[in-house]
């Protein structure tokens, strides 16, 4: 085959791109590969194709669409966090002349990886998800305001997942850290496929997340059931209708950021070049004015959690509903109005800075009238200490520290000395985990028997618990040491012996870490290997007060036979205490969207279109956009999208529940 | 809502409420066009940064040609209010009516990328191509853009045509008209951005 031939098929594509002369990863890639191929030879063996396809892949129910994100959230957060402990390592030994065992080609794609895992495809797959799952159930809704878009955008997601992990085994991924600040990130000074993986795995990855942003507040906005005003709305609701809000209004500034980053690379404009007039940066604005407002997308919804948690194993309505709903709303608000305390020594002068120093220490207020609120939601409540309350203190300690040190980085003149150390580090992992992944394991402790109708083991739970908490505080104080110490951020090898034993102690931390997150893969296999025994066949396991808990678990399709008439917060707790009987008869046929592939084979379109353009195989490219236009034309002309669940069959569900409730006493 | 002792509260609807099919549509692409002018925005904003960096090119003075330009308002602002017929008659149930304009309207669409295209093509012939400076760079990404989008519209418009010529003016394919139809008035408002942004006040720079 002539040399231009290959040219045009591959693009940049060679037997040269794939990273053999890694050893580390072809190991990685070996242990990918059998695990992958195990996994695809039982699905096939136990004939689960079709099942998952059918079931699952194609499902419109906002309930498993939930479930697929918890999924995908779970396994990147298995690949983000190998890149964490992959980093402690080599930090723990890159001393005394040491080089560690990582070089610094491959140490550079580990923490930009990390980054960009860990925010995009661990911690917004993990929101997105609870989202899903919760919000139609706790507004008595049956599904979503657009199920198709629904199934589109979290295939979006996978999608983009998809090109992320194939940058591991085929080239390489960007060295740039996860924002890919200009110039490093132009073409210049990044010509290789890193920073393109980079660009088409975020630009797919957020057409998912934009829309499914717009779904939801669609839903929240639209689908509440009678009764139910805004104020009357439970906060999680609150709080991810600000959340969507976030998403909406943020996301599109990324797309377009990086569509300019793109164009810089691709057809070599110059929007972010250091000549013909380009303005680097202009991106380092433009990304953190997304950038602010994403890290409360993250911490938003997981407020919510822990006002449901709070008020449900206090056993008291949460205290101040309406000042925790202004919070949240004030802190929507002025997460567009701090974005450039991520750059104050970046030159924009004293008057500036001091604004953007002013603004953040603001929002500190709003936050710490949420904290009051769930402390007075305590204070004189009868407390149990289930998992998802154990989370919840962990939660209010850790965050408290967390957000502390943020207001120190808020002010100007400490941030010069602060800025780009591990101090900062510290304190973004501090709110990060604290406050984000605390929070996601508090509500997957707590919803998880709605969702699959029995308990997570406690025992193992608690490990897992304790492991993450002591995990957290060990791996992560010493890089407050060292921060004030002046160590900056991404370093790869240390000359100053007297470092070694602070990242040492961190390096421990991440390992009980490992052992915490192991611990939470052992907790869900033995709940389902003990699922009989932790059953809970009344829906209410918490004596919960919000109406998810008011129907069976896991939910039927249609989530409520009947839809719900709302009198007051905590919709479920007002029918508990006012005396609700359960309808037995009466039922109406039940009408529900259709399943659809067109998701699935959109994004797979958009993968291969991404793909060919980060190799620049052109025909690839070009012929996947024609077929994912072409798809998308061809799905409008389905006039026929929904079905109804006929009466008798609604009729059995809810029997089979009567009797289950009966069986109960 | 506090209940009167002896009345039963009321916790369930005892009929199927029935959100309307569609129901969401049109706040949820309001939604989606709002969002979509964020991008617009961020467009705008470079080109505020950018558009006076000509790097020793040539800028707006030297290129515009605002009789041009006038032609090609024009011609979108035709589009619209062709548009607005083709709803006009959606009402009346005029079938045919409405593809005749909806047909007049895409034709706008084409007379006004072709003028568009013919505007690029002029200006890299002169050597201002979108590599040049990043005032050019800023230019052609943002007027490209709208002009992307206008493409999209059309290709939308063609659709929407064939489903009506299939289905007639069936719920589904009225709510579909109108969302194209805010779709088109949107990219008109943007375009009247472009205009007193980028060529208006490019010639007073």
């Amino acid at each position: 085959m002539s040399d231009s031939l290959t040219k045009f098929i591959f693009g940049r594509l060679s037997w040269e791109s794939l990273p053999l002369h890694e050893p580390i990863v072809v190991a990685t890639f070996a242990v990918v590969a059998l695990g992958g191929v195990a996994l695809l030879a039982a699905l096939t063996y136990f004939r689960l194709w079709g099942y998952l396809w059918r079931e699952w892949f194609t499902s419109v129910d906002h309930k498993k669409i939930g479930i697929m994100y918890m999924v995908l959230g779970l396994v990147m957060l298995l690949r983000g966090f190998s890149d964490a402990i992959m980093m402690r390592l080599q930090q723990a030994i890159a001393f005394n002349g040491s080089e560690g065992y990582l070089n610094a080609h491959h140490y550079d794609q580990i923490f930009t990886a990390h980054g960009v895992i860990m925010i995009f495809f661990v911690a917004m797959p993990f929101v997105t998800g609870l989202m899903n799952y919760v919000v139609p159930l706790q507004i008595g809704a049956r599904d979503v305001s657009f199920p198709f878009l629904n199934n589109f955008s979290f295939w979006m997601t996978v999608g983009g997942a998809v090109l992320v992990m194939m940058s591991l085994f085929v080239g390489e991924f960007a060295r740039t850290g996860w924002l890919a600040y200009p110039p490093l990130s132009n073409i210049g000074y990044s010509p290789d496929v890193g920073v393109d993986y980079y660009i088409w795995a975020l630009q797919v990855a957020g057409v998912g997340t934009t829309l499914s942003g717009i779904n939801l507040i669609c839903t929240i906005v639209k689908m509440r059931a009678p009764g139910m005003t805004m104020m009357r709305m439970p906060v999680f609701t609150w709080t991810s209708l600000c959340t969507n809000v976030l998403i909406v209004a943020s996301f599109p500034v990324l797309t377009a950021v990086l569509a300019m980053l793109g164009l810089d690379r691709y057809v070599g404009t110059n929007f972010f070049t250091n000549d013909f007039g380009g303005n680097p940066m202009m991106y380092v604005n433009l990304i953190w004015i997304w950038g602010h407002p994403e890290v409360y997308i993250l911490i938003l919804p997981l407020f919510g959690v822990f006002s449901e948690v709070t008020s449900t194993f206090s056993g008291k309505r949460l205290f101040g509903y309406t000042s925790m709903v202004y919070a949240t709303v004030v802190i929507t608000i002025l997460s567009y109005l701090v974005w450039l305390h991520h750059f104050f020594t970046m030159g924009s002068g004293a008057s500036v800075n001091s604004f953007f120093g002013i603004t953040t220490m603001i929002i500190s207020i709003p936050t710490g009238a949420k904290i009051f609120n769930w402390l007075f939601t305590m204070y004189r409540g009868r407390i149990r200490f289930e998992l998802p309350m154990m989370w919840t203190v962990a939660f209010m300690l850790t965050f408290v520290v967390g957000g502390m040190t943020g207001v120190l980085l808020a002010v100007p003149p400490a941030d010069f000395v602060l800025h780009n150390s591990l101090f900062l580090i510290a304190h973004f992992h501090n709110v990060i985990i604290g406050g984000v992944l605390f929070g996601l394991f508090a509500g997957i402790a707590y919803w998880w028997p709605k969702a699959f109708g029995f308990k997570l083991d406690p025992f193992w739970g608690k490990v897992s618990f304790w492991c993450w908490v002591v995990g957290f505080w060990l791996a992560f104080m010493p890089l407050y040491v060292l921060g004030l110490m002046g160590v900056t951020r991404r370093m790869r090898v240390f000359d100053d012996p007297s470092l070694q034993i602070w990242f040492v102690i961190a390096a421990v931390g991440a390992v009980l870490i490992a052992a915490g997150i192991a611990a939470f893969l052992i907790q869900i296999f033995v709940s389902i290997r003990r699922r009989e025994a932790l059953t809970d066949p009344t829906g209410d396991p918490w004596d919960g007060r919000t109406l998810e808990w008011s129907t069976s678990s896991p939910p039927p399709a249609y989530n409520f036979a009947f839809t719900p008439v709302v009198r007051d917060n905590d919709a479920w707790w007002d029918m508990k205490k006012a005396g609700y009987k359960r309808p037995l008869s009466g039922y109406k046929p039940i009408h529900m969207p259709s399943n659809t592939g067109t998701g699935v084979v959109l994004a797979a379109f958009s993968v291969a279109l991404g793909f060919g353009l980060i190799w620049y195989m052109w025909w690839l490219a070009a012929l996947s956009f024609v077929c994912l236009i072409a798809t998308a034309i061809g799905h409008t002309f389905n006039y026929h999208r929904d079905f109804h669940i006929p009466a008798t069959e609604v009729e059995q569900t809810e029997e089979a529940r009567t009797a289950l409730l009966a069986a109960q006493g | 809502m506090a209940t009167t002792a002896g009345a039963e509260p009321v916790f369930h609807l005892k009929d199927e409420h029935e959100h309307a099919e569609g129901g969401s549509t049109m706040l949820g692409f309001w939604i989606y066009l709002m969002s979509d002018c964020l991008i617009f925005a961020m467009l705008f904003a470079a080109y505020g940064v950018l558009g006076g960096n000509y790097a020793a090119g040539p800028g707006p003075k030297d290129l515009f040609d605002l009789p041009l330009v006038a032609i090609n308002t024009t011609m979108l602002l035709l589009s619209s209010i062709t548009y607005g017929f083709a709803m006009l008659t959606m009402d009346k149930g005029r079938i045919a009516a409405t593809q005749a304009w909806l047909a007049v309207t895409g034709l706008f669409g084409l007379a006004f990328l072709g003028i568009e295209l013919y505007e690029f093509a002029h200006m890299i012939h002169e050597g201002a191509t979108p590599q040049r400076s990043a005032f050019l760079s800023a230019f052609f990404t943002l007027v490209g853009t709208h002009g992307l989008h206008v493409t999209f519209g059309i290709i939308w418009l063609v659709t929407l045509m064939v489903q009506v010529g299939r289905r007639g003016l069936i719920e589904a394919n009225r709510r579909r008209l109108m969302c194209l139809s805010m779709f088109w008035h949107f990219l008109d408002v943007i375009w009247i951005g472009v205009f007193t942004f980028v060529y208006l006040m490019g010639m007073l720079r």
